[in-house]
């Protein structure tokens, strides 16, 4: 089932056109996943505010998300956590020896349902920015 | 189509606790999302909401437990990543133990906040 793959330099991007979808599916999960950890950090800093006081804690809040940029960028977190949580369960399902003959087809189907997920919630996440 | 790609020794204990801190992330994570901008607005969170919600103890101790799997999920991630990259010796030392101790940092202010939240002081 494991067997190692002479995968070449996949750190070479300039490769990127030879690229299969497996590893587009390694390269997007990199990225969601560090965008994510720098995202924590970000959350932590800003909800510590609530440790100077309560009212410095929602008025910063309620600043960030009066900002038209600030809700974009939610969006976008949205669509890289949805992405790397439907792709994590994908590499999950993978190790457990699960739909190992559909790994490309379900790699396609997490990116178009981020596609989706993400285009039907831009109303919840803009709305009252206006 | 057994290809695969991983930055992750398959088969080792940081590679099992990536997956195994993974499973309980999918669940609260998007816990988290819904609570947050679909059942309350993202917009209107203030600190009275959060403090409601962290005031039990269920909530507060998912929560951090929710804080602790993800810091340890996020930077045991990033660590195989460099290692896979090629990362060793002595460099391979010092990133180990500054990822340790930043981790250790947010988890402390992590649990700081959510005590402020939570109306616990020492
Ligand atoms: C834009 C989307 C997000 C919003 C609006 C949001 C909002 C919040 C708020 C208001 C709290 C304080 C607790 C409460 O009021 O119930 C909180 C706590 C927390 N969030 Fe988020 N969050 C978001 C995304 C994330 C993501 C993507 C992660 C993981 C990487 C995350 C990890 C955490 C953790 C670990 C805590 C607990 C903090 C502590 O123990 O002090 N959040 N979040
Ligand atoms: C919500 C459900 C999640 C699932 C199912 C999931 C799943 C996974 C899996 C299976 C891997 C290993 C990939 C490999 O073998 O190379 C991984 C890597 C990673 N995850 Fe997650 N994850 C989740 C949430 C998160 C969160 C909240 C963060 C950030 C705090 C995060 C950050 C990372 C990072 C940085 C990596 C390493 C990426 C790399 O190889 O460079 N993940 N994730």
């Amino acid at each position: 089932m494991s067997q190692s793959y002479n995968r070449g330099l996949i750190e070479d991007f300039g490769r990127w056109r030879e690229f299969t979808a497996g590893m587009w599916a390694w390269i997007f999960h990199k990225f969601t996943g560090w965008v994510l950890v720098g995202y924590l950090f970000t959350h932590i800093a800003v909800l510590s505010t609530a440790t100077i006081g309560t009212g410095v804690y929602t008025e910063t809040l309620q600043s960030l998300e009066s900002l038209f940029i600030v809700r974009v960028l939610e969006v976008g977190l949205l669509s890289v956590a949805v992405f790397h949580i439907l792709n994590g369960v994908r590499l999950l399902m993978v190790d457990l020896g699960v739909g190992l003959e559909a790994q490309d087809k379900s790699f396609y189907a997490a990116l178009i349902l981020t596609g989706v997920i993400a285009i039907a919630s831009v109303p919840t996440f803009v709305e009252g920015v206006f | 189509m057994a290809e695969r790609y991983s930055s992750f020794k398959p088969g080792g204990t940081l590679w099992l606790l990536q997956r195994v801190t993974a499973a309980f992330l999918v669940i609260v994570l998007a816990f988290h999302f819904f609570l947050l901008h679909f059942v309350n607005h993202a917009s209107e969170i203030t600190f009275a909401g959060s403090q409601y919600r962290m005031g039990t103890l269920s909530y507060y101790s998912l929560m951090v437990t929710f804080l602790v799997t993800a810091t340890f999920h996020g930077v045991n991630g990033v660590y195989n990543a460099l290692v896979n990259q090629g990362l060793d010796g002595t460099q391979k030392t010092a990133v180990k133990w500054v990822l340790v101790v930043a981790s250790a940092l947010l988890i402390v202010q992590g649990i700081r906040t959510a005590n402020a939240f939570a109306g616990i002081s020492f």
